[in-house]
């Protein structure tokens, strides 16, 4: 226990010792969290878009006023005709165009039906579907004022009506959705790669050597490179937390000793990975390779993070359950922002547990084969 | 511009290198001759490397000058760089490459021609009697070669001055005979050998000898003259004396 | 010049002799590519729906038909209580709930209109937003065929039409393989290139350099072009994996992409060149790459739109390098966008190049 102490005190030494690489680790996750919880979201405002409109009458400009005073979209241009679209979305600015037709407020409320066409460049096709559905809307609300739905005929049978309730994010912010990822993946990113690359490094300059041969157990030996990691990862994930609670209104509606235990596990998940990388490599570069380009961009995508898992195809779907940082996603959100206690997320729970034996059990295989 | 003394080739004036509160070098003033093998002693942290890093321009002074092959370190430091060749106490060639592809990066950075690079690299191999390890990985060389071989490249260019800093540092003493061979070697060429050591054994072997205490050059003469000075047997008696004056 | 041959030959050697380097090279950004131009998929597909239906009438029957025909959502066994269909919510397994009340049917038959309740799980408000609109459409429709049954006719006031350019189908991959293949290149360029040179301080071969006459841009250079020459190798083999597997139609010119590459590696290399000059070892440079990477990544306009991020957040990415390279692609590979309609990214690239490189060949010391 006293040879651990010193183990870690050493190890916190390193760490602190090095004042540049301690701020990136600390601060540098701070600032990502607030760059990209104002940044990352897929709500679009003040869309740049082109009208054709051959006939300005009244009606057509009150309905370009409500597009405009949306927010989502600003109108920079009007064109003459439908013929320039290609050029203007070559030039990349303008997202879509909406051409309305010459005879529109003719037969706007005369028991006619309105031509509008939207155009969209559809590059992008998330962007292209979120703006159409915004005109969409805008139009839908536009004609249900003015002019509702004209029933003809006698017999017209009484509508059935929707009452939408949105559960959990009732301003459909996308914030919530994306702090529980971004911790996430800082989270795995900071744990493995830090450990990685210090175990590398401590092989390249041959301390481990120097540790090896010392009559400590290996055990010992590992906790105490880890455990200062552990500790470092849990402030980085509760300051990444807090940030999100008070600088974006994120709720926490469970329990925070729930949250705490689970985060502690995702760390712990994440540093068997990175100890596994470590015993794999002999250099900090290989190391390095490994656990940023190996894993960074996988743990964006395949997560759940960004893009839904239920979109993917399945052989990818059955990947991204190898990914530790899907699950304790899924866990997070679960708690933070339903309220979920942990009979709900026991499930990944085990899993994460499980992930995390098979890594740390790897791992300590690998580092006792090369003792022998 | 070309201010070369004919009788020195190496002219330190109150050279000095502060850290900081720390002065590691302390208006050091010197003159190493064309030809002579001078020695650079001193114990670990005299500062015998720092000066020698200002000497070839990998570090500034902090006050002082020094010419070298007739150029001021301060001056034009890049101009020095073509007339002088450099051994560091780490080997610092390239693990991954090999033994002909090291001397001809060198080459090539010095500015040989490829004749005059592929005649080097013959002359090299065979003096070194290394002709059959042409085509290794400098990795795979022991310590003892690959240090010669650090050396043959510092020479590549036919620098008037090599500065060689600790270069027989962990490897045994029949390797270090050898290594002292090829300073021989290159003296009896012309070349001007600046070299650190802690081996009193070896400064023996040195024309003059300068021993640096706490920044400072407390004594600089031939060995002879340095042991009937102070009245002792041997380099390793001087020392210690000198050492122990100072504490 | 010569002497930055001879800088290249060792950089070229070296870097083939790395196996694990080559493989990192090569391999993992094919892999990568084909896989996560496969995952990166935003559409949203399978919405699990659960509906309550109290209602147990014809007409609730008819609606529940009408949603189990639909192809967006897939249907969750029926549940009996609002609260089971909540606990299956705050499970994560129902993304919507449908709730049909009793005496819908009754209701609509006394000649009032009557209403059914969503709720949609609305963490994910894309799937949720998605999901009520599907939702509303189908009950529209339902409405519309009730009412033709009826003898009735509704006339929409306006009729809204939709066209996609440029990617009528609306694939992804299209649009993210080409963002990924930029991703992958600055990845493997900026991350090696920022651990190149402090692996030389820290190895010590940098001295027997610096005591050389050696040019400072000289060895900048010497240490850039390799990976431009890598970087333009990957970039190929990604477009010919573009072509091949995903089947995306080149539009523009290929000229632009390789001008705009070349323009694009150099600064990325620039500033990969520069944190290894600020650095003192590799695990330094790791972490400073690391964040600038990060930053650049998710900031580039390539998961998210660069139009939805508040304005001061779209006036940072113009000093994000991938933003440029990102949109080039786009525009050039897909809608055939020529010199003209990109020559404000080049002139930006351009000028950060310039002034990444002119900082790394400035805070390269030879001497200390």
């Amino acid at each position: 226990m006293k040879v651990l102490l010193s183990l870690i005190k050493k190890e916190f030494y390193h760490i602190i010792r090095d004042k540049r690489s301690l701020l990136i680790l600390v601060g540098m996750p701070i600032v990502q969290v607030v760059l990209f919880g104002f940044a990352i979201s897929n709500e679009i405002h003040e869309a740049p878009i082109a009208v054709v409109a051959p006939n300005k009458s009244q009606k057509v400009l009150r309905l370009l006023e409500r597009i405009e005073v949306s927010s989502y979209f600003h109108i920079v241009r009007f064109l003459e005709s439908g013929g320039q679209l290609d050029e203007v979305f070559k030039e990349g600015e303008i997202k879509l165009v909406l051409l309305i037709d010459k005879d529109f407020s003719r037969d706007l409320g005369q028991r006619k039906t309105a031509k509008l066409q939207v155009i969209a460049d559809a590059t992008d096709p998330n962007t292209a579907t979120t703006l159409t559905g915004y005109i969409e809307a805008i139009t839908n609300r536009f004609a249900r004022e003015g002019f509702s739905p004209l029933p003809v005929g006698k017999q017209m049978p009484p509508l059935i009506d929707i009452n939408v309730k949105m559960q959990y994010n009732p301003s459909l912010r996308s914030v919530f959705l994306f702090v529980p990822g971004i911790i996430t993946v800082i989270l795995l990113l900071i744990s493995a790669m830090m450990i990685s690359i210090t175990l590398a490094r401590e092989k390249e300059k041959g301390n481990m050597e120097i540790l090896l041969v010392s009559p400590l157990n290996p055990v010992v030996i590992v906790l105490g490179k880890v455990l200062p990691y552990v500790i470092l990862a849990l402030v980085n994930g509760w300051s990444i937390l807090l940030l999100g609670v008070w600088l974006f209104g994120v709720p926490i509606r469970g329990d925070l000793v729930l949250i705490f235990g689970e985060m502690l596990l995702f760390v712990l998940t994440a540093l068997s990975l990175g100890l596994f990388i470590s015993t794999k490599v002999q250099t900090q570069q290989a190391a390095l390779m490994i656990s940023l380009i190996g894993l960074m961009l996988p743990t964006i995508i395949l997560s759940g993070f960004i893009f839904p898992i239920e979109s993917m195809p399945l052989p990818l779907q059955f990947i991204s359950h190898l990914i530790p940082a899907k699950w304790f996603l899924i866990i997070l959100r679960a708690i933070m922002l339903k309220g979920a206690t942990l009979h709900y997320v026991v499930k990944e729970t085990i899993i994460l547990g499980i992930i995390c034996l098979v890594l740390l059990g790897l791992a300590v295989k690998n580092f006792k084969t090369r003792l022998e | 511009m070309s201010r070369i003394n004919k009788n020195y080739i190496v002219r330190a004036k109150n050279l000095t290198k502060r850290f900081g509160d720390f002065t590691a070098v302390n208006q050091i003033n010197f003159e190493v001759e064309p030809g002579e093998i001078f020695g650079f002693l001193g114990a670990n942290g005299a500062g015998k490397t720092t000066a020698m890093r200002m000497l070839t321009g990998l570090l500034k002074a902090t006050d002082g000058d020094a010419h070298v092959a007739g150029h001021s370190i301060n001056g034009s430091p890049e101009k020095v760089k073509y007339s002088i060749g450099y051994m560091s106490q780490k080997f610092s060639l390239y693990d991954d490459l090999k033994v002909y592809e090291n001397i001809r990066l060198y080459g090539g950075i010095y500015g040989l021609t490829g004749k005059q690079i592929r005649s080097k690299i013959e002359d090299i191999l065979e003096e070194l009697n290394m002709t059959a390890l042409r085509n290794k990985l400098v990795r795979d060389l022991p310590l003892g070669w690959k240090q010669k071989l650090a050396f043959s490249v510092a020479l590549v260019h036919d620098p008037a001055v090599v500065f060689l800093d600790e270069p027989t540092s962990g490897v045994d003493p029949i390797t270090r005979r050898s290594f002292w061979e090829l300073i021989y070697r290159a003296a009896r060429r012309g070349v001007t050998v600046f070299v650190t050591t802690h081996y009193l054994d070896e400064a023996e072997y040195c024309d003059r000898v300068s021993i640096m205490v706490n920044g400072v050059i407390e004594a600089l003469d031939t060995p002879q003259k340095l042991k009937e000075k102070y009245h002792a047997r041997s380099m390793h008696e001087v020392f210690v004396h000198l050492a122990r004056k100072e504490q | 010049m010569r002497t930055i041959l001879f800088i290249l030959q060792k950089e070229f050697l070296q870097i083939i002799r790395n196996k694990l380097i080559l493989g990192m090279l090569f391999l993992m950004p094919v892999v990568q590519l084909i896989i996560l131009g496969h995952a990166a998929d935003y559409e949203i597909r399978h919405i699990n729906l659960l509906i309550l239906d109290q209602d147990h009438s014809t007409v609730s029957g008819d609606l529940v038909h009408h949603f189990k025909a639909s192809k967006y959502f897939d249907l969750l066994p029926a549940a009996n209580k609002y609260e089971e269909g909540l606990e299956q919510m705050q499970r994560g397994e129902a993304d919507i709930i449908l709730e049909i009340p009793l005496g819908l049917e009754r209701e609509l038959n006394r000649g009032e209109s009557a209403e059914v309740h969503l709720t949609a799980d609305a963490i994910n408000g894309v799937k949720a937003g998605l999901g009520t609109k599907y939702a509303s459409r189908i009950i529209y429709d339902y409405n519309v065929e009730r009412g033709r049954a009826a003898g009735g006719q509704i006339i929409t006031p306006i009729d809204l039409r939709y066209s996609n350019w440029y990617n009528p189908k609306m694939n992804y991959a299209t649009f993210m393989v080409p963002g990924i293949l930029v991703l992958l290149l600055t990845l493997v360029g900026a991350f090696l290139a920022s651990i190149n040179i402090v692996r030389e301080k820290e190895m010590g071969t940098i001295e027997q350099l610096n005591v050389t006459p050696i040019k400072k841009y000289q060895f900048i250079i010497g240490k850039l072009f390799p990976f431009l020459v890598i970087g333009l190798m990957e970039l190929t083999i990604g477009l010919v994996i573009g072509k091949l597997i995903f089947h995306i139609q080149y539009q523009g010119s290929l000229v632009i992409v390789y001008s705009f590459a070349v323009l694009y590696l150099i600064a990325v290399l620039g500033l990969g060149l520069l944190i290894s000059t600020l650095s003192d070892t590799q695990q330094q440079a790791m972490f400073i790459a690391w964040f600038f990477l990060v930053v650049f990544i998710l900031m580039g306009g390539l998961f998210t739109p660069i139009d939805s991020m508040p304005l001061w957040a779209q006036k940072l990415t113009l000093l994000n390098p991938i933003r440029y390279f990102i949109e080039v692609v786009r525009m050039v590979l897909l809608k055939g966008s020529n010199w003209m309609d990109v020559r404000w990214h080049f002139r930006s690239i351009f000028i950060a190049g310039l002034i990444l490189n002119g900082l790394a060949v400035w805070n390269y010391r030879k001497t200390a």
